[in-house]
């Protein structure tokens, strides 16, 4: 799962949708790895508007990546910048997580995620 | 210029939808000119010849594209236009090798007759070799015939037209993603030609994001991935994503491609307890839901918990352990088509595409109306029909929020689900589908008649 996926999703427990504590995702255990995957400057300027800043920055944190600024760079700044382009992509594209578990934080539940494929289907009594 | 599209004989009701999504996904403006359903050509009006050869890469449902010359109803009309319209063009093929190809539309002519057509275009100032094979430049005169007309032994064509050939369509591309050479394939796999111009219709481009909630072997967003979007998907099976590993698994599949840069995630839940975030963060969505006859229409929850309250209880219990498998329940197919729509409405971007399939019984009693959202206008629907029902791909697009009517959202909000328990009961298309689209009052006499 890449940590740019993570960036769009959020618990599936209908009652957590409200709760801004149900996102982002909390990745616990994880165990990530780096795929090889060719720089596309295009996808990642038209994905920074969609990207919510805040929450990928504490994504990043919680993985161990050196912390974003506070601000997220806008779409000139990127073009213009080939490392920014490449850390991003780093992060969002080339970064997945085979391993490990999400955590919701504000029910507690945990998402199972095995050979890089999360699971979010939820017991009948969450449904 | 006028440009002249060879279309495919298959799919007819794709042909209009795919090239127009096309120069809409080119940027450009395209004019139909001229196009009927009965024929495969198609007169159109584009800015320039490189316009016409980016659109026709992509086409799935073309052959190939031609700069339009001449049409006429009889061959005296056609040659009187092709030196009316475009002698000012004669001079450039003046000294290019060429060749005539004759193209007939449901007709045949004897060779003698062929020769004697391609000389009637002798008044072209072309001195330039004639090569039969890598000509420059190659002319085509296009035949339209009536129906049979080679058993009605009919004269003359309906129509005739003549164009310089430009370029060819993308339609190799089906063979290169035939399902029968595809590593790891399921029962209800889109096949690649339909998968391609589905993914054509939403408007998947480079720089996009899709996403297919009903992915199972992956064919969308394989198709996605192709015309280069980064392609998301999820099922309730996480079986049919995983599948055998390796080559025989839904990324198996991106890898057998080369496409494997464009492979966004692939998860496992549910569309009616769906953990994406509902942000307008997707360009295009496109699925072909479950409907309940080959691949069973479920979602998660208990059939009925207060008759099995054991089987809630047993999941509290269990619910943490790896191995566990939570309980599914059938559901209704129009309301997932509700839900379908919802989503798309939360999901899409402005004017972002959802395309999916859904079937229907030919029979008008108990043909199923296309679903409808204030948030989402319908573009096109394309028809595929069988024996005795028809699959439809519906077509529609993200309103931006100023164009939604907003008493007509308030309206929606308020309206009551289906009821029902058992997948006859919540699946009208899956009962017809059963009892052999036979009216319900024979069903029920039948039932009657059985012996007891």
């Amino acid at each position: 799962m890449k940590i740019l996926s993570l960036n769009f999703l959020t618990c599936a427990v209908k009652a957590c949708k409200s709760s801004s504590a149900s996102y982002p995702l909390h990745p616990k255990d994880a165990e990530l790895v780096q795929d090889d995957i060719e720089l596309n400057p295009q996808l990642l300027v038209n994905l920074m508007p969609r990207i919510d800043w805040s929450a990928l920055s504490t994504t990043a944190t919680e993985l161990g990546f050196p912390a974003l600024p506070a601000q997220p760079p806008t779409p000139e700044e990127l073009e213009a910048d080939e490392q920014k382009l490449k850390d991003l992509h780093n992060l969002l594209m080339q970064t997945q997580i085979m391993e490990g578990k999400l955590v919701c934080g504000n029910c507690g539940h945990e998402y199972a995620v095995r050979e890089g494929i999360a699971n979010f289907l939820l017991p009948s009594h969450l449904v | 210029m006028e440009y002249l599209i060879r279309f495919s004989q298959s799919h007819e009701t794709f042909r209009v939808a795919e090239i127009q999504a096309l120069a809409i996904v080119a940027g450009f403006n395209m004019e139909i000119i001229h196009y009927d359903a009965e024929s495969p050509f198609c007169v159109v009006r584009l800015p320039s010849e490189e316009a016409a050869r980016t659109l026709i890469k992509r086409s799935i449902i073309a052959q190939s594209i031609h700069e339009h010359w001449g049409t006429g109803g009889t061959f005296d009309e056609l040659h009187a236009e092709v030196k009316k319209k475009t002698s000012e063009l004669w001079p450039k093929y003046k000294t290019a090798s060429f060749k005539i190809s004759l193209d007939n539309y449901q007709g045949t002519r004897p060779n003698k007759q062929r020769v004697a057509l391609f000389n009637s275009f002798s008044y072209l100032p072309f001195s330039g070799e004639i090569k039969m094979k890598d000509p420059d430049e190659e002319f085509t005169i296009f035949e339209q015939w009536d129906f049979k007309a080679v058993e009605r032994n009919l004269p003359a064509p309906l129509k005739v037209h003549f164009g310089r050939y430009i370029a060819p369509s993308g339609r190799d591309l089906c063979l290169k993603f035939d399902l029968k050479k595809r590593g790891y394939i399921s029962t209800t796999s889109m096949d690649s030609e339909l998968a391609l111009i589905t993914a054509n219709i939403a408007l998947a481009a480079p720089g996009k994001l899709f996403y297919d909630p009903f992915v199972g072997t992956g064919s969308f967003p394989i198709a996605c991935a192709q015309w280069g979007a980064l392609a998301f998907g999820s099922d309730i099976d996480g079986r049919s994503i995983r599948g055998e590993g390796k080559k025989k698994s839904l990324k198996g599949n991106f890898e057998q491609y080369g496409l494997q840069q464009m492979l966004g995630d692939m998860f496992v839940c549910d569309l009616t307890n769906s953990p994406v975030r509902r942000r307008r963060i997707l360009d295009g969505i496109l699925c072909d839901p479950p409907y309940g006859v080959r691949e069973g229409l479920k979602v998660l929850g208990c059939r009925d918990p207060e008759k099995e309250p054991w089987v809630v209880e047993k999941g509290k219990l269990i619910y943490k352990e790896p191995d566990f498998i939570p309980p599914k329940k059938p559901y209704s197919f129009l309301a997932m088509l509700d839900d379908i729509l919802q989503f798309a409405t939360d999901t899409l971007v402005d004017n972002g595409r959802l395309s999916f399939w859904m079937p229907t019984a030919n029979d008008e009693q108990q043909e199923m109306g296309v679903p409808t959202h204030p948030c989402m206008e319908n573009v096109v629907v394309c028809t595929q029909v069988f024996n005795k029902w028809t699959r439809r791909l519906i077509t529609y697009r993200r309103l931006p929020d100023s164009e939604v009517d907003s008493e007509a959202l308030a309206q929606k909000r308020s309206h009551v689900p289906t009821n029902g328990v058992t997948a006859d009961e919540l699946n009208p298309f899956r009962r017809h589908y059963f009892n052999g689209f036979r009216a319900q009052a024979a069903v029920d006499s039948a039932i009657e008649a059985a012996p007891k």
